[in-house]
């Protein structure tokens, strides 16, 4: 009976790979995203200079002989100090990229089981738990990371459960909404009637079919979070030296813009923006990919 | 009768919604009474007729007796035990031998599982020792069962149509060797070639089978073609039950004869002559 060649059959995702590879703008966004991080992790082996050393030679004339050259070493000029842009820029763009995806990360593992927790308990446990997400929203998150950040000293991890704590309201939303209309839905039904187990209900019926809108808003965050960052950054108040960030790097570009250094400021906007745009394709490409009426 | 396998005595469903009619910034609840008190009897092996037009409670009583919503009053006596008392681990049990069949074909499968993972999901629910290789073996023979080739058992609900959607549902239920099936508008949402067909394999597997099934339908021709007894139900009341030939021919009630009446015929003549006889009447009442 089971020698038969079987049938291998077309999954959703399937069709949404499909779908999402024929958006160019997405495909072209994905294209660009990859090369950013490879460069941000390929790119410190080309480099001269270290994102800390000082070229002694440069500082104090930057304006004339910090420009981008490859004779010197400095693929992108020096900042100020005379230090390397070309490795100041990959590092930020480390940190900016590790700052969307952790906080994006955070975002999706604790929206989701929070909302899908939420939505398909209901009563007066949602209740509660949607009003509590009600009020942590209620407060400006800007101020509390600015105070977080001052209270405890600057640093990434403090920078990480600020944005880790903002994240994940927006998520657990969106997630509770889903699942309250999943809920109903009669093949949920069908696995009570037959006696499934709630957790397992939630984990072979529901997650799965939340994960197509969590992936999207997930792509549509990490751009948010690093806006977040780098608006920190620009303030004075998010990373620390030596390690920078897209943000503090723009921030001293444009500082600096009045004495014709303007690629300080164009090479990490670059890269920023290049970034952004990418996210917001790929993110819209995943929506039109999974979203297509729910068949 | 010891042959009785379901008996329904007085069963009872009510749910609070808002009384909009009655103001105020905080709503006031009134009751709304879906099922009021119904009884029947089911027997083993045999086929009840449920019909009523919709929302006069036939989906929440079916609903009431597996406890997928809970019931206000009543008992539902399940070889001689009330379903409605049993604990959560007894009422697992019994679980394996009541399963439900669902009205929207596509909308009752989880669209992101295959059509194996589908029909397996009482299993690994029931036999949790089964191997996987003993399952996907049952899967198989269940979708020869069913009418459909076992080669499909990858595919996703997706790519197939609304008649197989049907049949790996009913796959879904028969897999444990259920005793009762309860069918909820199988059918109203198929096509009339295909409800025959689907209605016609229900037939069969019960005949191989001998399961019982309640059968809940709009469609009275349909619920005439399978059932042996036929319950009318009006606003959660139970207006008439009996065999199916004293139902249909041999009507009551007064609600019985209009429903049956509502049935349109597949036959012109016959349906523009009654269509005539209506109108007549109608314009007769006016005055």
């Amino acid at each position: 009976m089971n020698t038969q060649t079987e049938i291998k059959g077309r999954s959703l995702w399937f069709d949404a790979r499909r779908r999402f590879f024929q958006n160019k703008a997405a495909v072209g966004g994905l294209v660009a995203l990859t090369i950013i991080v490879l460069i941000s992790f390929i790119g410190p082996y080309f480099a001269v200079w270290s994102n800390e050393e000082i070229d002694w030679d440069v500082m104090g004339s930057a304006a004339t002989l910090g420009m981008p050259s490859f004779a010197n070493g400095h693929f992108f000029g020096t900042d100020d100090l005379g230090r390397d842009l070309y490795s100041r820029v990959l590092q930020g763009t480390r940190v900016s990229l590790l700052v969307g995806v952790i906080g994006a990360g955070i975002s999706v593992l604790v929206g989701t089981v929070y909302g899908t927790v939420a939505g398909y308990v209901g009563g007066r446990t949602d209740q509660i738990m949607m009003r509590i997400v009600d009020i942590l929203m209620s407060i400006p998150f800007m101020f509390v990371i600015i105070l977080l950040l001052v209270v405890f000293g600057r640093s990434l991890t403090m920078l990480f459960v600020g944005i880790g704590m903002l994240s994940w309201l927006d998520m657990s939303r969106i997630v509770r909404g889903q699942t309250l209309t999943l809920k109903n839905k009669e093949f949920v039904e069908a696995a009570r009637a037959t006696g499934v187990s709630t957790p397992t209900i939630i984990r072979r019926h529901i997650v799965p079919n939340l994960l197509g809108i969590v992936a999207i808003y997930a792509t549509l965050l990490v751009p948010a979070m690093i806006l977040t960052e780098s608006f920190i950054s620009f303030l004075g108040l998010g990373v620390q030296e030596p390690l920078t960030s897209w943000g503090a790097l723009i921030s001293e570009g444009a500082g600096t813009i009045r004495y014709d250094t303007e690629w300080q400021l164009l090479f990490p906007l670059a890269f920023f923006v290049v970034t952004l745009f990418s996210f917001f394709f790929i993110g819209d490409g995943l929506r039109d990919a999974l979203d297509p009426k729910d068949r | 009768m010891n042959d009785t396998i379901l008996s329904v005595r007085n069963m009872k469903v009510y749910f609070d919604v808002r009384d909009d009619a009655a103001g105020g910034i905080f709503p006031k609840t009134k009751k709304l009474k879906a099922v009021d008190g119904v009884s029947f009897d089911l027997k083993a092996g045999e086929t009840l007729g449920i019909v009523g037009e919709s929302g006069c409670g036939k989906s929440t009583l079916a609903r009431a007796i597996i406890r997928l919503v809970t019931a206000t009053a009543g008992e539902a006596i399940w070889m001689g035990r009330d379903l409605l008392k049993l604990s959560n681990a007894d009422m697992l049990a019994v679980r394996k031998d009541i399963q439900m069949i669902f009205q929207d074909p596509l909308a009752s499968l989880n669209p992101r599982m295959t059509c194996g993972e589908i029909i397996a999901e009482p299993l690994k629910t029931h036999f949790k020792g089964m191997k996987k290789a003993e399952r996907r073996e049952k899967v198989c023979a269940m979708l020869e069962k069913v009418g459909m080739d076992p080669a499909v058992i990858n595919r996703y609900p997706h790519e197939f149509s609304g008649g197989q959607c049907q049949r790996i549902g009913i796959a879904r239920a028969l897999i444990t060797n259920p005793k009762l099936i309860i069918c909820d508008e199988p059918v109203s949402a198929l096509d009339v070639s295909v409800q025959a067909q689907v209605v016609n394999l229900l037939m069969q597997l019960q005949a191989d089978l001998g399961i019982s099934l309640l059968f809940i339908a709009h469609d009275l021709s349909v619920v005439k073609h399978i059932s042996q007894r036929i319950m009318v139900l009006y606003f959660g009341n139970v207006v008439e039950i009996g065999s199916a030939d004293q139902v249909i021919n041999h009507p009551a009630h007064t609600y019985t004869k209009k429903l049956i009446s509502s049935v349109p015929i597949p036959d012109p003549a016959i349906e523009i002559e009654r269509r005539k006889i209506r109108r007549q009447k109608r314009a007769a009442a006016l005055g």
